[in-house]
């Protein structure tokens, strides 16, 4: 489903934070990608989210060199690929139902068609009673899961994870991974990006370990 | 559970600012708007009061009957298509003609003053001339035709600079309006990008963030504009008012004489209506393109500061 081949990225004009990456994400995988503070979690979930291209080497999505992809296909290429930023990016003047629908809106379904489903979501990730509230009076962890929710909304075919368990007690953590592992059974491939253990110790999973710009991959 | 809000937020201390330089830009420009409208009318106005009348002169001479001359003169000129009147100006009216510079309390008889036959003239269809001057040449040999040709030109040529000087003003009072919509647009939406970015990145397609931005926007920008125009247009019809209430009071008669009637007449409103929706239209459409190239940036952003070739 993807392919990374040689790819390096530095920011301006620094170091390179990625380097020789080559490696797969395979249809319906799971893995978790890990690497200490500032390894480059996050900036290799932006290219796998083409939100940032890649200084050199090949990255092919959906069978496509994103090279080569037209502006105007990325929105079609992104609805496939839900994103759970670690600044979870929620809009402060939609309540957290309007936040978590959005995806579906901006493809043009109306309203009764999503409310139930949107509902239902929102109370599997205990958000049943904020429903309406709007995310600067959310709590950390609610903010997040709302933000995970949004991701989840559409069924993407892959699912990109930025610290998605960072805000919220084990029990919760354990909870959203469980809805990670249902999404994942369903037929999603999954990336998970965290530092903790702990999380990634409850199953056995592919790891996708980022140490001084490298990759290694053990699973 | 409240009904779904719009995707771009209503309003924010940006969006006020903005309806405020908006309306002020509207008003300058509907301000200018009517006062060239004003202008020319005025402008044509003067030129075919003047290019109404003309005047025979009958010069004295030594064993001229003059009243005869005149009654003649003015007979001749009736008898042409396009002429409306004509009426000899009277001994009293002539003494006052001449009061400035002959002084009060001649005697018109006792001095060898020319008279004046006062022809009134369809502007529309004007009478042949050079007929007329032949014709009174022949019956009258001391007249002489005066059509003020050369004032007409002179008017003419004048009021068509002050229309261009005018129009030249409007333009760019029109241009400075177009311009300070544009950058207080672009400086509202300015704070809406990490909006653009959201919704882009969970799928909306380019067209789809510009038109949400560009519906609320053009509302921004028709509540602006339509705050602009009518306060222009009540100021025009205020000040038509008050000039038609104080008609005829000391003071009113120069006004009156230097701009003519305050009314801006159709045309005007017209005007300011066009002038309304152009800002809406420019507010739109500002938001539209910068919309569309924050997302063009937003897609083409590289890490290593060079920017992505255009695809
Ligand atoms: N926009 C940027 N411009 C310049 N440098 C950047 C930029 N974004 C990230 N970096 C640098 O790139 C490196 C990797 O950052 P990144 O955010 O990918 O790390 P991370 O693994 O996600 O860290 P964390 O676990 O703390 O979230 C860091 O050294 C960071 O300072
Ligand atoms: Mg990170």
């Amino acid at each position: 489903m993807i392919h990374f081949e040689n790819v390096g990225l530095r920011y301006g004009m620094g170091p390179e934070i990625l380097r020789d990456l080559t490696f797969d994400v395979p249809d319906r995988s799971f893995q978790f990608l890990t690497g200490a503070s500032g390894a480059g979690k996050t900036t290799l979930l932006k290219l796998l989210f083409m939100s940032l291209r890649p200084t050199r080497g090949l990255i092919t999505m959906f069978d496509r060199d994103i090279a080569m992809v037209p502006s105007g296909d990325l929105p079609m290429l992104r609805r496939r690929i839900g994103i759970v930023f670690q600044d979870f990016r929620l809009l402060d003047h939609l309540t957290t139902f309007e936040n978590v629908a959005l995806p579906l809106r901006v493809r043009g379904r109306p309203e009764s068609s999503y409310r139930r489903d949107v509902v239902e979501l929102l109370e599997w990730v205990g958000l049943g009673d904020r429903v309406n509230a709007l995310p600067p009076v959310l709590s950390g962890g609610e903010k997040q899961r709302a933000a995970i929710a949004r991701a989840l909304i559409d069924r993407p075919e892959l699912l990109l994870a930025d610290e998605p368990t960072g805000n919220v007690d084990p029990p919760m953590a354990k909870r959203l991974l469980s809805l990670f592992l249902e999404l994942n059974r369903l037929g999603t491939a999954v990336v998970i990006a965290t530092h903790d253990l702990s999380l990634m110790d409850q199953l056995e999973a592919r790891r996708m370990i980022l140490t001084h710009g490298r990759l290694e991959i053990h699973g | 559970m409240r009904p779904t809000g719009p995707i771009v937020p209503v309003s924010g201390v940006s969006g006020n600012a903005l309806v405020v330089v908006v309306a002020i830009m509207a008003f300058l420009a509907c301000l200018t708007l009517g006062a060239v409208t004003m202008i020319r009318q005025s402008a044509t106005s003067w030129q075919s009061e003047i290019a109404r009348e003309v005047t025979i002169q009958i010069k004295p001479e030594e064993g001229l009957d003059m009243d005869k001359a005149l009654a003649r003169a003015r007979s001749v000129v009736t008898t042409f298509a396009g002429v409306t009147g004509a009426s000899v100006m009277g001994k009293g009216a002539t003494a006052r003609l001449l009061q400035p510079w002959l002084g009060s309390g001649i005697d018109i008889d006792e001095l060898p003053v020319p008279r004046l036959v006062v022809v009134t003239i369809d502007e529309r269809d004007p009478p042949d001339f050079q007929a007329m001057r032949a014709e009174l040449n022949a019956q009258v040999p001391q007249a002489r035709l005066d059509d003020h040709r050369a004032w007409v030109d002179r008017l003419t040529a004048m009021a068509n600079t002050t229309v261009l000087i005018g129009l030249g003003v409007l333009g760019l009072v029109m241009t400075a309006t177009v311009l300070t919509v544009i950058f207080a647009t672009r400086s509202a939406l300015s704070g809406n990008r990490h909006i653009v970015e959201v919704l882009h990145f969970v799928g909306a397609e380019t067209r789809f963030v510009a038109s949400q931005f560009q519906r609320h926007f053009f509302r921004i920008g028709l509540k602006g504009g339509l705050a602009g125009g009518v306060l222009a247009a009540g100021a025009f019809f205020a000040a038509g008012a008050w000039q038609n209430a104080t008609m005829g009071a000391a003071g009113s008669a120069q006004t009156t004489a230097l701009f003519g009637r305050i009314a801006i007449g159709p045309w005007g409103y017209l005007g300011i209506a066009l002038v309304v929706a152009v800002v809406a239209a420019v507010t739109a459409l500002t938001t539209r393109l910068t919309v569309m190239r924050t997302i063009r940036h937003i897609d083409r952003a590289r890490a290593d500061g060079n920017r992505a070739e255009p695809s």
